[in-house]
């Protein structure tokens, strides 16, 4: 068949499983988009470039599939660029498809020429400049092989526009990927295996430490039965929430800086953590030299780079957490720990009075109350994605997740302004789910444009914004840290249930307690999109808080109101 | 403490840019560079050598592996190897020095490359320290331009490049690369 390089990219889009690509146009890209009318696969215009990688990456975690951006060559593809970080922090398979500048502009500085690759070098698992239209089918299936296989991450390809344009006698074939460098499936040695199962056996205080990896290998049910058969409690990376479900008495919550006290004491007290896909973040670790000082540390993780590299670990077993676990379980007994677990439980009874929600009404609206609300009006079932800040936290503290892909935020890069697009990409993977964004006032202007997606598209979104009047993480961070000089962290906002309006969408403004639920359910009945206004308390703080640098059990915890503590 | 890098990647375009980006982006100062073919078609092997006392030195060869077009990278720095040098010295010569210059490059196993009326280009190659001390040697008589290709390295005896390093760390790989000589 003769076909262009148009033709043949869409083609084998469709051969990869393409269903949705989220984009938006330009001279470079004209002959793609000219060519998108014979394809099958649904294109969904976003409002900013930035946009487009997040949706497609919000799709990728929602589904375990590979999203995929595209944007038109020079301002098209710098406005990928934290869409891309984002995603290559967070191991989230996405490829990015740019047009370029005729080959033989490239260099002259051309209109809209940029080094595309050459920006995105340090930001993506791999790239490409295609040049020649032959090249387009084996780079598009080893792009999609990259993004999806071992760790994941972002993929770009860069096409020139003669590549798209040339017209070539094509017929799709099966293809193999030869790539000599590249080991995605690599796997313990048996002795070390034999290692692990000896630490696990003699442990008396195991915790087990659940990451993204968990999730991206389908872990699941190993991980489960792994912690029910070694009684060992679970604690979760931001990331790796729903990973472990959070109603299970094992499950002990998030960990980290703004963990629950009771999982950062567990961790520091533990004598072995089986860390299963996940990667010590900072903010994870605290200081590191304090960091489960008495622990034993098994690492498991696909990506070799990470064994050692923030914490010096006793094992490190690289391979598919999942292959492993499969070889691991059959080799270990079943243990009890139970004066371990009621250790636990001591501390979690200490925390308690420090809980806002069991604080008595104050006529104040907490975000953390609204949170709290939004997951039990959805039976704790909705797949919820989160900005970032104070809201994000909240929401990773009191959204409590029992299923796998149904929390998304952006962790390693806390992108402000990645929960709408987001949501719109998971909502694509997951039609059939109820999606909720947990968003701070700040962050939702960032990409508040993405508004006409929705409209566009007629998906239907709930979406919270926790309007604190502030850039409320920061405004926290000043102060604890900086004596309460608020620089530049007020921020003004537009009446967000305008702003629904004026997109044909409904708006509530909530700024009362009781009427939160009404609200809420409100939202889930109406067949469009809504955004649900809650003017929160201003200055409120998450807590506990680890500052950064120091011990994880080292926390500002949330003062007890005295009234409230004297009954 | 300096060290010595080999490693042999897929010979196509912006890969050593990429190998290049992984000392950049955690500062390390390339001291020298070395690239070219091997007996593999599509197979280039680099040397790098880095001057640092940072421990992450230790690091570079896992990240220099997520590189898809890395296949085999090693720190030969505590290996039994050859290393060699090639330097070109472009030097002020006088009707006067001519031959004492010839005499010296010499016994220094050097050659002379380029005779003009009053410059001599002499090439020398060798170890760091033989080469580093034939440019002393030169240095007196002025020194107008010099070039060094940069540090290239072998591993003394039948051990290559091409042992695996995930064995050696106690993963096992999936396939053998084996490479056709
Ligand atoms: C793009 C971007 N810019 C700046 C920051 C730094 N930052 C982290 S949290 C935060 C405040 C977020 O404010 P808001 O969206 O209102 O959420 P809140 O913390 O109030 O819930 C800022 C500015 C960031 N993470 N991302
Ligand atoms: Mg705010």
């Amino acid at each position: 068949m003769k076909l262009s390089g148009a033709q043949i990219l869409w083609e084998c889009l469709e051969r990869e499983g393409v269903e949705v690509v989220f984009g938006y146009p330009g001279g470079a890209t004209l002959p793609i988009y000219d060519a998108l009318d014979s394809s099958p696969i649904h294109h969904v215009l976003v409002r900013h470039e930035q946009g487009a990688v997040h949706m497609a990456d919000g799709y990728a975690r929602a589904s375990g599939r590979i999203g995929v951006a595209l944007a038109t060559s020079g301002p098209g593809a710098t406005n990928l660029i934290t869409g891309i970080v984002t995603a290559f922090m967070d191991s989230s398979p996405v490829v990015c498809i740019t047009g370029q500048v005729i080959s033989p502009l490239i260099g002259y500085d051309a209109f809209q020429e940029t080094d595309v690759t050459g920006i995105t070098l340090p930001i993506t698992k791999h790239n490409y400049l295609i040049t020649d239209v032959h090249e387009i089918p084996s780079i598009v299936h080893e792009a999609f092989y990259i993004a999806g296989s071992g760790r994941p991450g972002p993929v770009l390809i860069d096409i020139t526009k003669d590549a798209q344009q040339e017209v070539i006698e094509w017929e799709y074939e099966e293809m193999t990927v030869h790539l000599p460098g590249y080991r995605p499936d690599l796997s313990p040695r048996s002795n070390d295996l034999a290692y692990a199962v000896q630490m696990i056996r003699v442990a008396k205080r195991p915790v087990i430490l659940v990451g993204q990896g968990v999730l991206t290998s389908g872990a699941m049910a190993e991980v489960f039965e792994f912690a029910t058969q070694t009684q060992s409690p679970v604690a979760s990376t931001l990331l790796g929430l729903g990973s472990f479900p959070a109603n299970h008495p094992l499950y002990l919550g998030m960990m980290g800086m703004h963990g629950e006290a009771w999982v950062n004491q567990t961790i520091q007290n533990a004598d072995l953590l089986l860390a299963f896909g996940m990667r010590f973040s900072d903010r994870v670790t605290g200081k590191i030299s304090t960091f489960a000082p008495n622990a034993k540390k098994i690492h498991i993780d696909i990506d070799p780079s990470e064994i050692n590299k923030n914490v010096t670990v006793d094992l490190g077993l690289v391979g598919d957490l999942k292959e492993i676990l499969e070889k691991l379980l059959p080799q270990i007994e079943s243990a009890e720990h139970a004066e371990w677990l009621s250790q636990i439980e001591g501390w979690k009874q200490d925390a308690s009075v420090r809980d806002i929600k069991n604080m008595q009404e104050n006529g104040h609206l907490h975000a953390a109350h609204v949170i709290h609300d939004i997951w039990r009006c959805t039976n704790g079932d909705a797949l919820v994605v989160s900005d970032v800040g104070q809201n994000q936290m909240w929401t990773a503290q009191y959204y409590r997740h029992n299923q796998p892909y149904t929390a998304i935020t952006s962790g390693g890069l806390g992108t402000m302004g990645f929960g709408l697009p987001a949501a719109i990409g998971a909502k694509f993977a997951r039609p059939e789910k109820e999606v909720w964004i947990i968003a701070g006032d700040g962050g939702f202007q960032m990409t508040q444009s993405e508004l006409s997606t929705i409209v566009q598209e007629g998906i239907k979104i709930n979406i919270a914004i926790m309007n604190n009047g502030y850039l409320g993480m920061v405004r926290q961070w000043q102060e604890f840290f900086y004596e309460n000089r608020y620089s530049s962290t007020p921020i003004i906002s537009p009446d967000f249930a305008k702003i629904a309006e004026a997109h044909g969408l409904t708006g509530i403004r909530v700024t009362k307690r009781e009427e939160v639920e009404t609200a809420i359910r409100k939202a889930q009945s109406l067949p469009e999109s809504v955004i649900i206004d809650f003017r929160v308390e201003k200055e409120d703080c998450v807590y506990p808080m680890v500052p950064s640098n120091a011990a994880i059990d080292s926390m500002i915890r949330r003062p007890v109101p005295q009234a409230d503590h004297q009954k | 403490m300096r060290h010595t890098f080999v490693a042999l990647v897929e010979d196509k375009p912006g890969v050593l840019n990429r190998v290049v980006s992984v000392f950049r982006r955690r500062t390390f100062n390339i001291e020298s560079l070395a690239v070219g073919q091997t007996n593999q078609p599509g197979i280039s092997r680099i040397t790098i050598v880095v001057d640092s006392d940072k421990t992450e030195v230790d690091r570079i060869i896992p990240y220099m592996y997520k590189l898809i077009n890395v296949i085999q990278v090693e720190d030969i720095t505590y290996k039994p190897r050859v290393t060699r040098d090639l330097v070109m010295v472009k030097v002020n010569t006088t009707s006067e020095n001519r031959s004492e210059i010839m005499k010296l490059a010499d016994v220094f196993r050097a050659h002379i490359v380029d005779v003009a009326s009053n410059s001599l280009i002499i090439e020398i190659t060798g170890d760091e320290e033989k080469v580093n001390s034939f440019v002393d040697v030169l240095r007196p008589y002025g020194i107008i331009e010099m070039v060094r290709t940069g540090m290239v390295a072998m591993e003394r005896g039948t051990e290559t490049i091409f042992n695996n390093y995930f064995e050696s760390q106690g993963f096992r790989m999936p396939v053998e690369f084996k490479f056709a000589s």
